[in-house]
């Protein structure tokens, strides 16, 4: 809501030397947030001038310009004839005329700042502003005609013009939240401003709404129902409705200057008076109004419900199939009912008032909040209106709002009051007890009795009771939002000053700190980032494409993924499914700005819908769901299991000085790393990963090791990228990558763990070399080897790979260390026996021989 | 009675013992390294040795005369030994210094590393409100990204007909059927976890949630549609505001140091009421200290506290949601929202493995 400071000022005291900046401060303290401080940009001389003279002089380009003398009153002339000599472009003034002269030093919006300038062979010393330059409408067609615009008596050269068109008024912007409706207005705002100030809205406010209004009747204008036979969650979509007939407006009447000004400062464009009119008092009072041509509505008015099959075409233009729950006002005819507007949103094209309109119905309701939120959302219509009626607005205005409407038409329309009609069925609201200890228990501040009741009097409540140590509040009727004692407390701290609330710490329980997966979760972030990952935080939105890219075969679950409604961009709807996927985005960012060695992780949710899921329910509200109904709640949300992805690109280590001695080419990634990624994030949480070969989009058939828990429980998948994916999303080649499920890692981690065994005696070490197929995984024949070796076989490690003509074609020799130890010294022959055992397992499980 | 001096052997005469000793001696501090030493310790130290002869020869002498050729011997053989102890260590010395000059290298030639990783400065922050929490008693709870709406709306007594439901821009989950109607959103704030962590643990309640949320916002300088808040929730007998102020300024004087302090000014949230806009005083504000907006806060709605099974007559509590992003813009003067969102190795590196800026604390 932009509020002119000058137009708050006709409506409330303001403090001795509040401009916009304090009035804003002000208007803070009670909540009325602020937004911004509009100012019209121009400063410095900017004066009334009386022009002496014009001599037009074409130019070789084509134009002519003139070249004037004008009188701005400073008696002072530089030209012959007296007077400033400027240079004016504009030919749609004479002399005789007064204009708008922005001397030296003057600036205009832009900032455009003026100088006296050498242009067409003449000194301009000053400039003839248009509206648009000084920017107070888009009129650049020709410069300010102060006769054409006052319409009568213009101040003497040499008077400021600044303050003639207001061009040194300020407005103040402030942010409505939606419980606050009454403030899209100056009335709430200049109350508002009297409770910021503290002083009494008895003496500092002039309500605009305060107007006598003249009995109702008169027998002219449209009889009015009101028909609502199907009221929205109980109540009636209208239940106030006023109409007043003006006739006689003269229909080329302009609205005056102060109008158009104060409209243009809280944001509306000037349009024509019928229509500035019932802006102003909007904007004053906080009443929407519709004017309609009297004669565009032939019959009774009647406020209903639309049928199935109406349509109409709002004063927008737009042509709109409405809804059975959409509100109308329509008027009945011979001929059937025809539907004049949409009720408190907008009005339809028919009925508008246009060119040569001279009788003007105006229409000043009161509307259901619901009714109305609930039309400008399925039309997504967000007109002043609807924006005013979907909060709330105070049924007792309608009648001072058309009655304000009509003076105006009256006054600069020539028109002539008739009469009208109001028809008025709506209902108190309810009275709310406020306990008197209220305020205290949820404030903290030990409000007493007179406090309470002075806060809730200013604020415009009736107050009475307090013999039972409550009171009972009638809340004024601009004020629907009151409606528990709660929001009366409110209104008695935010009165009385937040500041006065006091800082004290609440003696919390003693609690059991983070639980043990949350801080498994830091220690598998915190192994990934000491392992050389860099933690990023990337946007789990993605695409089908995207599932394609990676190579998702048709049936992987992974393409089943939440569709957002709305989604930022059609090309990404999808909630994603692997971490894998969103970080893919991120890694190719990096690459592209030139980082192309990087390591990057994510630990964050994926969502697994359940295919075929219903909707979630909507349980009511006034206790807690039922155990079923809560439990059907809960289990229509999707699991999220909170899963860790990595992507490992470029090279592992650069250049760099080692054991052997300097090393010039840097060590590619491989999808080794990525394996040892993952054990390091799961030997964070005491996890030893088990390795097995894999072929899972979107890593490469060879590359691809599942990552296991000894119990067999599935926890991911890293290696190397398929190089088709890696191709498709654009990633550098031998891009490795890894996703576990870190629910899943967390679960497996041992709950409490067995202290070991740990031997002061010496250990037998000895090695055995092993063929076995080629295709034999070491894996396999170390724990082959582990099973055979015993409860004496400590550690087993394999530091020889060996492929080549001594083992043969399609074979490989695999070089164990073993370490054997035990409870006392071992022998070499117990220490022998146990490594053929573990020998001979090994050959039983994977036919694995002996290397002579 | 014979003459004693006859019978002694010319190698034992003083004469002979001192030229022996002196020629030792001047072997010894002539070797230039520790191989001629060996030789010249050999040399003077062996049986042949002018001195083991002499010593060998005083089994001849007569009794009387033992004694004291024993001790001119004895003394005899303690100086050289002792040159070359001396000797011995002179030569190591050396021999060390030379082999450790030459083994000097360019100790700034950096080895071939693994470059460091980092975790994200948002997810450390938050991790360190909570621990700002936790060592108060409270717990940290926490909730699903996508929401039912009853959760992140009408628990929270939005009404479905209100204007502040449309306040906040949703991002809406499509059906299994692929309506528009699913139950389900993207949760655009961090406060459903306070009416699950009412229905799931009851009452008294002193929980934190920190999480991720969704607005559909366009990402620019200042918005990003996904964004993380820090949510906090007590209810319990007897909170009010004053708790709520007392809480804030406990964890902004954990964060920006002991001059830290809250200001409220009134606001509105469905879910709260009275309601306030939570100001920080920020002692480390870029061009001098002032206040700036942090987060909302407020009473739990009596509406809520029904809808979760808890009593408002008896029980009150407070809640409040304060942004991350924001809160590492003014303290770490991030410029630019984006630099948050789009995983730029660069930017995360910089603030390594843990949050240790400091609030004031040294």
């Amino acid at each position: 809501m932009r509020v002119p400071l000058p137009w708050l000022a006709e409506h409330v005291d303001l403090v001795e030397g509040h401009g916009a900046d304090e009035v804003a401060a002000a208007l803070v303290r009670v909540g009325l947030e602020e937004e911004a401080v509009h100012r019209s940009g121009v400063t410095g001389p900017v004066v009334v001038g009386r022009v002496l003279d014009v001599t037009p002089e074409p130019q070789k380009n084509g134009k002519t310009i003139n070249w004037c003398h004008v009188d701005v009153g400073d008696g002072d002339g530089s030209g012959a004839g007296g007077g400033r000599g400027i240079v004016c472009g504009a030919h749609n003034f004479a002399a005789g005329d007064s204009v708008v002269v922005a001397l030296p030093g003057a600036v205009l919006p832009g900032p455009f700042p003026i100088s006296a300038r050498k242009t067409y062979g003449h000194v301009s010393d000053g400039m003839i502003c248009s509206a648009r330059e000084l920017g107070l409408g888009e009129d650049h067609a020709g410069i300010i005609v102060l006769e054409r615009l006052l319409g009568g008596d213009v101040p003497a050269p040499g008077t400021d013009a600044l303050a003639l068109l207001g061009l040194d008024e300020e407005t103040v912007e402030v942010n409505v939240t939606p419980d606050r409706g009454y403030c899209f207005s100056i009335r709430g705002v200049a109350r508002e401003y009297a409770h910021a100030t503290g002083r009494p809205v008895a003496q500092a406010l002039r309500d605009p709404a305060d107007v006598r209004v003249p009995a109702a009747g008169g027998g002219q204008g449209p009889a009015v129902r009101l028909a609502d036979e199907a009221p929205l969650r109980g109540r009636p979509g209208c239940d106030r409705f006023v109409t007043r007939l003006v006739t006689g407006v003269d229909p080329t009447a302009a609205s005056p200057q102060w109008m158009q000004r104060r409209l243009r400062q809280a944001g509306m464009r000037p349009v024509s008076l019928p229509v500035d009119v019932t802006n102003y008092v909007m904007l004053a009072t906080g009443q929407p109004l519709h004017a309609y041509d009297r004669d565009a509505v032939r019959g009774d008015v009647v406020v209903r419900r639309a049928r199935a099959g109406e349509r109409l075409k709002t004063l927008d233009g737009t042509e709109r199939v409405l809804s059975p729950e959409d509100l109308l006002i329509t008027d009945e005819t011979p001929d059937g009912s025809r539907v004049l507007g949409l009720a408190g949103v907008m009005g339809g094209a028919d009925s508008e008032v246009g060119e040569g309109t001279t009788d003007l119905l105006v229409e000043a309701a009161h509307f259901d909040q619901v009714s109305i939120a609930r039309t400008a959302r399925r039309h997504k219509l967000s007109s002043e209106a609807a924006r005013r009626f979907e909060r709330g607005v105070d049924p007792e205005l309608p009648p001072a709002a058309a009655e304000l409407a009509v003076r105006l038409l009256v006054e600069h329309g020539g028109g002539t009051a008739a009469g009208g009609v109001d028809v008025d069925e709506h209902g108190w609201e309810p009275e709310v007890r406020l306990p008197l200890d209220l305020p205290a228990r949820l404030v903290g501040v030990g409000y007493g009795e007179a406090e309470i009741r002075d806060v809730l009097t200013e604020i415009g409540c009736e107050v009475s009771g307090a013999g039972d140590g409550a009171l009972v509040v009638r809340p004024p009727s601009w004020r629907p939002d009151l409606r528990q004692p709660v929001d009366l407390v409110e209104e008695v701290a935010r009165l009385r000053g937040y500041d006065a609330i006091p800082s004290l710490l609440p003696p919390a329980p003693a609690g059991r700190g983070l639980t043990r997966a949350q801080r498994a979760r830091r220690s598998v972030a915190r192994a990934l980032a000491d392992a050389g990952a860099v933690e990023v935080l990337s946007y789990p939105f993605v695409s089908s494409a995207l599932h394609d890219a990676m190579g998702l075969p048709a049936d992987d679950p992974r393409r089943h993924a939440l569709r957002l409604v709305n989604p930022l961009s059609e090309e990404q709807p999808l909630m994603r499914t692997s971490v894998l996927a969103s970080l893919t985005e991120v890694l190719r960012r990096n690459v592209s700005r030139g980082t192309r060695d990087v390591a990057l992780f994510e630990v964050g949710a994926v969502t697994l819908p359940e295919p075929g899921r219903g909707r979630a329910p909507v349980p009511g509200v006034d206790a807690r769901p039922g155990g079923e109904e809560l439990a059907a709640l809960l289990a229509a949300v999707p699991a999220q299991p909170s899963h860790v992805g990595a992507l490992l690109a470029g090279a592992r280590r650069g250049p760099g000085l080692e054991a052997g001695g300097w090393q010039r080419a840097s060590e590619p990634v491989t999808w080794a790393d990525a394996v040892e990624l993952a054990r390091a994030a799961a030997s964070a949480v005491g996890v030893e990963l088990v390795v097995a070969a894999a072929d899972v989009a979107p890593w490469h058939p060879g590359r691809c090791a599942r990552l296991s828990t000894a119990d067999g429980v599935e926890l991911g998948f890293a290696g190397e990228l398929h190089p088709r994916a890696v191709a498709a999303l654009e990633l550098p080649a031998r891009t490795c990558a890894l996703e576990l499920d870190l629910d899943a890692l967390v679960a497996a981690a041992p709950a409490a763990v067995p202290a070991p065994a740990v031997s002061s005696f010496p250990p037998a070490l000895q090695d055995v070399s092993l063929v076995v197929d080629a295709a034999v995984p070491a894996a396999e024949v170390e724990a082959a080897l582990r099973a055979g070796g015993g409860e004496l076989l400590e550690d087993v490690r394999l530091f020889d790979v060996y492929t080549g003509e001594q083992v043969g074609e399609g074979r490989r020799s695999l070089a164990f260390g073993l370490r054997f130890r035990a409870e006392r010294t071992l022998t070499a022959e117990e220490a022998s026996a146990a490594r053929e055992a573990a020998v001979e397992e090994a050959a039983r499980r994977t036919g694995a021989v002996q290397r002579a | 009675m014979p003459d004693p001096n006859s019978e002694v052997p010319p190698e034992l005469s003083a004469e002979a013992v001192d030229a022996a000793v002196a020629a030792a001696l001047a072997a010894i501090g002539a070797a230039g390294d520790l191989d001629e030493l060996k030789r010249v310790r050999l040399q003077h130290t062996d049986d042949r040795s002018p001195l083991a002869q002499a010593n060998r020869a005083i089994g001849t002498l007569p009794g009387p005369l033992k004694a004291e050729a024993g001790k001119r011997i004895g003394a005899a053989r303690g100086r050289v030994r002792a040159k070359l102890e001396a000797r011995t260590a002179e030569l190591e010395a050396e021999r060390d210094a030379r082999v450790l000059q030459d083994e000097a290298v360019d100790v700034t030639l950096p080895p071939r590393r693994v470059e460091p990783g980092a975790r994200h400065p948002l997810s450390t922050l938050q991790e360190r409100i909570c621990d700002v929490f936790t060592a108060m008693g409270w717990e940290v709870a926490e909730g699903p990204e996508v929401e039912a709406e009853w959760f992140n709306f009408d628990a929270l007594n939005f009404d479905a007909d209100h204007p502040a439901r449309q306040m906040q821009d949703t991002f809406f989950v499509a059906g299994a059927d692929g309506g528009e109607d699913s139950g389900l959103v993207l949760r655009t704030h961090t406060s459903p976890v306070q009416a699950r962590s009412l229905l799931e643990r009851g009452v008294p309640l002193y929980v934190i949630c920190p999480g991720k949320v969704f607005r559909t916002d366009e990402l620019d300088a200042t918005h990003t549609p996904v964004f993380h808040q820090v949510e906090g929730i007590a209810v319990d007998e007897g909170l009010t505001m004053a708790h709520l102020k007392g809480t804030l300024e406990h964890l902004a004087r954990a964060m920006f140091g002991p001059e830290a302090r809250i200001r409220f000014r009134p606001s509105y949230f469905p879910f709260t009421e009275p309601s306030a806009e939570a100001d920080v005083w920020f002692p480390q504000k870029k061009g001098g200290p002032g206040w700036i907006e942090w987060g909302g806060c407020g009473m739990v709605n009596p509406n809520v506290l029904r809808a979760c099974g808890v009593d408002p007559e008896r029980y009150s509590g407070f809640a409040f949601g304060m942004g991350i992003e924001r809160t590492l813009m003014f303290r770490n003067d991030v410029t630019d929202m984006r630099h948050m969102v789009e995983g730029d190795v660069r930017f995360s590196r910089a603030f390594g493995v843990e949050d240790l800026t400091s609030g004031g604390e040294r």
